[in-house]
C-alpha cells in the first residue's frame, strides 16, 4: 500500500453561474498525485484542465462553485480551511506557473522585488538575507547576472526569461506542489525546450511533484509520468505516460494522436475528429465524446459510462480500444 | 533572370513568385541622445515559388518570418531587392497594375478571433474583396460568398451569421474562404493552425491541402512548428534573424539537416513517439536583439559546433548536397 498521496481529490465539481444559467465546467473529477510525481494534464480548449488547477489553487472567482466530496493536500482538508489558513498554503506549499509570463508578473515593479514579496509574506525574510536568498533563486532558474537582474522591470526582459522569473518566484518557498499551467505554449521551441528541462531539474533535484497542463501530446510524451486526459470537463482516460502513447484505451485519446501531423507520416490526409469539443449548452446524452466517436453504439448515446478500470489505469469508455489500434505504421 | 544566382533553389516546375535578395530594414529611434539603429529584420532572402506547391518559412520569433509576409504581400515595400510575379518585378508598377497584382497573392492571419470583423456577417466579410475589385452586383457577390462558403466547408446557410457565433476552426475555415474569394495564385498563410486544438489543425490542415489541389494553390506556409511543416510543404526554408540559413526539398533538410541551427530546432520539438526524440541538443541562450546581431555567423553564440572562424566570417548560403546551407561546416554535419 502506497503512502497517502499528496494531493487527494475525489469528486470534484466546479460550476460557473453565467447569465445563460449554471455552467459546469469540471464535472466530477478524481486526481491524486504523489510525492515527487510528475502528472501531465491533457485537453483540448473547454475541456476544464485550466479550471481544475485554479480550483487545486483557490484561485476561481467569486462566480465559480467549488465542491468535492475530499479535496485534501497533505492530509489537510482543502475545504474545510479558512481563507487565511488557505492563502498560508498557496504560494508557499502549492504554487503555480502561469501560461503567459508577461502578464502575469505585475509590469510596475521590478522582478526582484516581485521575488522578495513572496519570500517576505511566507517565509519572514528581510534585509540582505531576502536579497541574497532572491539572487540564489535566479541563479537556480538559470538566468545570467543574477544580482543585476533584480532591478529589471518585466518589460526588460524576454518572454523566456520572464518565465524563469515566474519559475523563481513559485519555487521561492520550496512547494511540495508545483502547478504548471501551459508554461510554454507562448515561448519559441528552443526556449520551450529549456523551460521543460529547467522545470524537470527542479522537479528531480527538490523532489517536488508538478502537474504540467498542456494542450501539447508531445510536451506531455516527453514529460510526463502519468497522463490524465479530459474531455468536456471530465476525465476520459488516465494511465501512464509510456503506456497511453503506445496503445491509447479511449477513443478520444486514440482520435487525438491520430491527428497528429508527426503519426501522419507519409499520409497526405491527417485523420480529423469531426466536431468540436460541446460548449456550455449543448453537452450530449450519454458519453460526452459519442457524436464525434467513430465507434458510438446505441448504448454510448443513452448511457453515461464511469471510468473503468484497464491495464494501468482507468477509460472512460464502455468499449476501451486494443492494443496499437493507432500508430502501427510508423516510419522513421 | 534567376539562373544567374547561386543562392537560389532551382525550381522544378513554373514559378509564379521570385525573391531576389529582398531586404527590409527598419530605422529604430533610441531616446533623444542615442543615433538611431538599424534592424535588419531581412537582409537578403531569394527563393522561388511553383505553382500548387507550398514553401514553409520556418524560424523563431524576430527571425523575420512575418516581415517576409508582409514584403510578399505587398503590404510594406522592401528597402531592397526584387520581387516578381510571373516574372514582373513589382517594383514600378503602376497603380492600377499593382491592384491587378495584390489580387493574385492573398493572406491568412494567425488568429482567427483577432483577423475578421466582428461587426460584419460572413456574407459581407467573404463579399468585400468583390466590391473593391470587381464589377459585380450584390446578388452576383453573395452567390460568390455562398458558393465559397461550401466550399471551404461551412453550412451556406450560416451567411448571415457574425464570427462569434463560429469555432476557432470555423473562423479560420473563413479566414481561408475571404483569401480566396479572389481567385490568388498565392496564399501566405502566417502561423494559420497555430491558434487552433489539435482535432481542429488537422481539419484545417486537410481543407487546406484540397484547396492547393483543386485551385493549384501556391502556398507560402510560415510556422514554428515542424512537424506541421514535415506534413504540408514541398520545401522548407529556415531563417535566422532576418537571413536563411537552410533552404532546400522538405526530405532532404528531414532526412539530414546541414545547419546546427536546423538540427537543434527539430531536436527541441517535443515528440509523441520516444523513437523519433533527437539526443538532447539542448540549445544555450536565445535569440540576440536584433538591433546589436553577432559579428560573423549570426548564430555562433548559441552553436554548439562554433569556432573562432564563425566569430569573424559570415558564411555564404551555399549549395550543399541538394539544398543550400550557410555554415561553414556544413559539409561536416553528418
Amino acid at each position: 500500500m502506497p503512502a497517502m498521496p499528496l494531493l487527494d481529490i475525489k469528486n470534484l465539481s466546479v460550476e460557473f453561474t453565467t447569465r445563460a444559467g449554471t455552467f459546469r465546467a469540471v464535472d466530477g473529477i478524481d486526481l491524486t498525485v504523489d510525492e515527487g510525481e510528475v502528472v501531465g494534464i491533457v485537453g483540448e480548449s473547454g475541456s476544464g484542465k485550466s479550471v481544475t488547477s485554479l480550483a487545486v489553487m483557490g484561485l476561481l472567482g467569486s462566480n465559480g462553485t467549488v465542491v468535492a466530496d475530499r479535496m485534501h493536500f497533505g492530509g489537510k482538508d482543502l475545504l474545510a480551511m479558512s481563507p487565511s489558513q488557505r492563502r498560508k498554503i498557496t504560494g508557499k506549499d502549492v504554487a503555480m506557473v502561469f501560461q503567459e509570463p508577461m502578464t502575469s508578473l505585475n509590469p510596475c515593479f521590478t522582478v526582484g522585488f516581485q521575488i522578495m514579496e513572496t519570500l517576505k509574506v511566507h517565509e519572514g525574510l528581510s534585509g540582505k538575507a531576502l536579497r541574497n536568498r532572491a539572487i540564489e533563486l535566479l541563479e537556480q532558474v538559470g538566468i545570467p547576472a543574477p544580482e543585476s537582474r533584480l532591478s529589471a522591470f518585466p518589460h526588460q526582459l524576454s518572454g523566456g526569461m520572464n518565465q524563469r522569473v515566474m519559475i523563481a518566484i513559485a519555487i521561492a518557498c520550496n512547494p511540495r506542489l508545483l502547478v504548471a499551467d501551459e508554461p510554454t505554449t507562448a515561448l519559441d521551441v528552443t526556449i520551450q525546450k529549456q523551460i521543460l528541462d529547467l522545470l524537470v531539474r527542479l522537479q528531480k533535484e527538490r523532489g517536488m511533484a508538478l502537474i504540467l497542463i498542456t494542450h501539447d501530446m508531445g510536451v506531455v510524451a516527453e514529460t510526463a509520468q502519468r497522463v490524465v486526459v479530459m474531455y468536456a470537463g471530465q476525465v476520459a482516460e488516465t494511465r501512464p505516460v509510456d503506456a497511453l502513447f503506445k496503445a491509447p484505451r479511449h477513443p478520444y485519446t486514440g482520435a487525438l494522436l491520430d491527428a497528429l501531423p508527426e503519426r501522419a507520416l507519409g499520409k497526405r490526409r491527417l485523420p480529423t475528429i469531426p466536431g468540436v469539443v460541446p460548449g456550455i449548452g449543448d453537452r450530449p446524452q450519454g458519453c460526452l465524446f459519442n457524436p464525434r466517436c467513430r465507434f458510438a453504439t446505441d448504448r454510448c448515446r443513452i448511457e453515461r459510462p464511469a471510468l473503468f478500470d484497464v491495464d494501468a489505469g482507468k477509460a472512460r469508455c464502455f468499449y476501451p480500444l486494443a492494443d496499437a489500434p493507432v500508430g502501427a505504421g510508423e516510419v522513421l | 533572370m534567376s539562373d544567374i544566382l547561386t543562392d537560389v533553389m532551382p525550381a522544378t516546375g513554373p514559378v509564379v513568385l521570385e525573391a531576389i535578395h529582398l531586404r527590409k530594414h527598419y530605422a529604430v529611434k533610441r531616446g533623444a541622445f542615442k543615433p538611431a539603429a538599424t534592424v535588419k529584420a531581412l537582409d537578403g532572402v531569394s527563393f522561388q515559388l511553383e505553382a500548387g506547391k507550398t514553401l514553409a518559412v520556418v524560424g523563431e520569433s524576430g527571425c523575420g518570418k512575418s516581415t517576409l509576409a508582409r514584403s510578399v504581400t505587398m503590404i510594406e515595400p522592401p528597402s531592397s531587392g526584387q520581387l516578381l510575379y510571373d516574372g514582373r518585378d513589382v517594383v514600378g508598377r503602376t497603380a492600377s497594375e499593382m491592384k491587378e497584382l495584390r489580387r493574385t497573392v492573398q493572406m491568412v492571419f494567425q488568429n482567427p478571433y483577432g483577423s475578421l470583423n466582428p461587426r460584419k456577417t460572413v456574407g459581407s466579410i467573404l463579399s468585400e474583396p468583390l466590391v473593391i475589385n470587381t464589377p459585380m452586383g450584390k446578388q452576383e457577390r453573395r452567390e460568390r460568398a455562398v458558393a465559397m462558403m461550401a466550399k471551404v466547408g461551412l453550412r451556406p446557410d450560416q451567411v448571415d451569421r457574425y464570427p462569434h457565433m463560429f469555432s476557432g476552426g470555423q473562423r479560420q475555415r473563413i479566414a481561408i474562404a475571404r483569401a480566396l474569394m479572389l481567385n490568388p495564385r498565392v496564399v501566405v498563410a502566417d502561423e494559420p493552425v497555430s491558434a487552433l486544438d489539435v482535432s481542429i489543425q488537422a481539419q484545417v490542415l486537410n481543407l487546406m491541402m484540397d484547396l492547393q489541389e483543386e485551385l493549384n494553390l501556391a502556398y507560402l506556409f510560415i510556422s514554428h512548428d515542424l512537424s506541421v511543416v514535415r506534413h504540408i510543404a514541398d520545401a522548407v526554408m529556415v531563417m535566422y534573424l532576418g537571413r536563411p540559413v537552410e533552404h532546400g526539398p522538405k526530405d532532404v533538410v528531414y532526412s539530414r539537416p546541414r545547419h546546427p541551427y536546423t538540427r537543434i530546432l527539430m531536436a527541441a520539438t517535443p515528440r509523441v513517439n520516444p523513437a523519433l526524440r533527437a539526443e538532447r541538443v539542448i540549445p544555450k541562450g536565445e535569440l540576440p536583439s536584433p538591433l546589436n546581431p553577432p559579428p560573423g555567423c549570426p548564430f555562433h553564440k548559441r552553436c554548439p559546433y562554433a569556432t573562432e572562424r564563425c566569430a569573424t566570417e559570415v558564411p555564404a548560403l551555399r549549395p550543399v548536397d541538394e539544398r543550400l546551407v550557410a555554415c561553414h561546416f556544413a559539409e561536416d554535419m553528418t
